[in-house]
């Protein structure tokens, strides 16, 4: 059996899951901070979880192809995403995106506003509170949206053959195996890419579970 | 150095005005819950920002909209306990003081003074109510405040322990050369930790005194209640001109005593009342007055009393009664007298009996305004 869907799907889900972490925990401080227009940011920036991936990806099949400003922008550096691994990486940043967000806003959301009011009284700097307070505080739950949008990463399916298409070791992700093998005829290849992908999202769903019980634990010991 | 707030905000359908100043002395803010008291302390610490009016300590200006200052929280030098101390709860004990300690010294320091070397590696979580509180105390004094705000820091307390901490408090409070604003629903409390006393109802502060003059003469319906007044009654004026209080069925003389002219209500403390054994009060009949009272000589009104319960507490005994034939039925008809136990068994058998006799010393009485 050619594992390199496995590869393929790893690689990208991993590097998806790193910027999205970044690009979703400084979103949730930052909406969380925002003062005005704070309900229609937050629409904007969850609208690819109601989205149907396959809109998702026709829209940034505009964005960056050969048609658009942008595209022949990047054509001219040399640059090309469409049909690549890399193309697979934007796809799924965009759709892990909102679950990485959400789930980091409402941890922080959780955190004691007590808590930050007296650490302003006595003195922090608002990064230091992030830094000190707020996710030392929000980090179970933050690290619970990061797993979860990692396992939306590894699923994705609609956009990424959209961008990336379906190049046998190059953008065959596993879940476009599945359906690469069903279209064969293949019945039994397909299977074995089902039963490896039911066991990765098994097991990451325990992690999560595991990890919010903590912080769970945590919370009620200290109330 | 004197703390001056005069500030107005409208948070949540809800109108806050509060003007006040305080000097290097102990303020207590006293209110029922939801009247805008801790909304108070927080405009001054600079977390919530009025929309209206000024705050300056000292020389200092913290807040003035007119002129568009608002120094930040964390610039205006001012300590804030919160009502669940607000610790750290991934930093143990040490570095919750470290975290914002300036002076490492000074920080070891405080952490003797508060007896806080034992319990120095521990995390909040597994801290008593007690040395939670000192680890707050010692967090807020490191970073040495110019002014300290108390929000209802006993509250969170057990009884048992609330003495020894208050004792603490006090000892803090004495040594600490600056104004102290102190948030409470307790009157006890307000009464005992601080030297003046300001009122809160509805987002205002309806007015302030110093301790002994707010107890003795509340001035308003609301105030008196917060002291802990159980005896309130309507008043009117009879065409005599004498006083009548209505819900007592109790008429109370005219030559009355400090701020009856424009008076709408009377309280008496419940402990206050002067029992008059049987032989004598047989003696005091004759004298007019409405049904159910008397006056004695004296002009101190007195009253038939029926009993309509009694209620032993840890130390006194809480006793309910009406004035005979009184007409009204309102829930301020039913008054309470207070007695120690060892008073109790002068008058028990007495008053157990179903009728009693107690007179009103009428320099006792509270004249009172409903705003």
């Amino acid at each position: 059996m050619d594992f390199s869907p496995l590869w393929i799907s790893l690689k990208i889900a991993l590097t998806a899951t790193v910027i999205t972490f970044f690009l979703g925990l400084v979103a949730a401080w930052g909406v969380t901070y925002l003062r005005r227009a704070k309900h229609i940011v937050d629409g904007v920036l969850s609208v690819p979880l109601v989205l149907p991936p396959t809109v998702v990806g026709f829209l940034l099949l505009i964005a960056f192809g050969r048609n658009s400003g942008f595209g022949q922008f990047l054509e001219s550096i040399g640059v090309n995403i469409i049909f690549t691994w890399q193309g697979a990486v934007i796809a799924a940043v965009v759709i892990s995106f909102p679950v990485m967000y959400r789930g980091a806003r409402g941890a922080i959301e959780q955190v004691d506003e007590n808590l930050i009011f007296a650490a302003r009284t006595l003195g922090m700097k608002e990064f230091t509170i992030l830094r000190r307070v707020i996710l030392p505080s929000a980090w179970p739950g933050i690290a619970a949206a990061a797993v979860l949008s990692f396992a939306r990463a590894l699923g994705e399916f609609g956009a990424t053959i959209m961008i990336a298409g379906n190049l046998p070791g190059k953008t065959q992700t596993m879940s476009v195996a599945v359906y690469t093998a069903m279209q064969g005829g293949n019945r039994e290849l397909a299977l074995k890419w089902v039963l490896v992908i039911v066991t990765f999202s098994l097991t990451i769903l325990i992690l999560m579970n595991y990890w919010t019980g903590k912080s769970f634990r945590k919370r009620r010991k200290a109330s | 150095m004197r703390l001056e707030v005069d500030i107005e905000k409208y948070y949540r359908g809800f109108h806050l005005r509060s003007a006040f100043s305080v000097d290097t002395e102990r303020f207590a803010l006293l209110g029922a819950s939801g009247c805008g008291k801790t909304l108070t302390l927080k405009c001054i610490a600079g977390i919530e920002k009025p929309d209206r009016g000024r705050i300056t300590l000292g020389d200092r200006v913290l807040f003035d909209a007119e002129q568009r200052i608002n120094v930040p929280a964390r610039d205006r030098g001012i300590g804030y306990l919160f009502q669940n101390y607000a610790l750290f709860p991934n930093m143990t004990v040490r570095q919750n003081i470290f975290a914002v300690a300036k002076e490492k010294e000074y920080a070891e320091e405080l952490l003797d003074r508060f007896f806080l070397r034992e319990v120095a590696d521990q995390y909040p979580a597994e801290l008593s109510g007690g040395q939670s509180q000192r680890t707050a105390l010692a967090r807020m004094l490191v970073t040495r405040p110019k002014v300290l705000l108390l929000d209802e820091p006993f509250s969170a307390l057990d009884n048992y322990i609330r003495t020894r901490v208050e004792h603490e408090i006090l000892d803090l409070l004495d040594t600490f050369d600056g104004p102290s604003v102190l948030v409470t629903h307790d009157r006890n409390e307000a009464y005992r930790l601080a030297d003046r006393i300001g009122v809160m109802e509805a987002g205002r502060l309806v007015e302030q005194q110093d301790r002994q003059a707010f107890f003795d003469h509340p001035g308003t319906v609301a105030a008196a209640r917060l002291t802990g007044c159980k005896n309130i009654s309507r008043l009117k004026r009879t065409s005599d001109g004498s006083l009548y209080a209505v819900d007592w069925g109790v008429t109370l003389g005219r030559d009355t005593g400090e701020g009856a002219e424009d008076a709408t209500h009377v309280g008496f403390r419940a402990h206050y009342f002067t029992y008059i054994p049987a032989e004598d009060a047989a003696g005091m009949e004759g004298m007019e007055a409405s049904e159910g009272t008397k006056t004695s000589e004296e002009g101190a009104p007195i009253l038939r009393c029926r009993l309509q319960r009694v209620i032993e507490d840890t130390f006194s005994v809480v006793i309910c009664f009406r004035t005979e034939g009184n007409p009204v039925d309102t829930p301020d008809a039913l008054l309470t007298w207070i007695v120690n136990k060892t008073g109790w068994d002068a008058v028990k058998d007495r008053v157990l009996a179903g009728t009693f006799t107690l007179q009103l010393p009428p320099e006792k009485l509270m004249f009172l305004k409903d705003n």
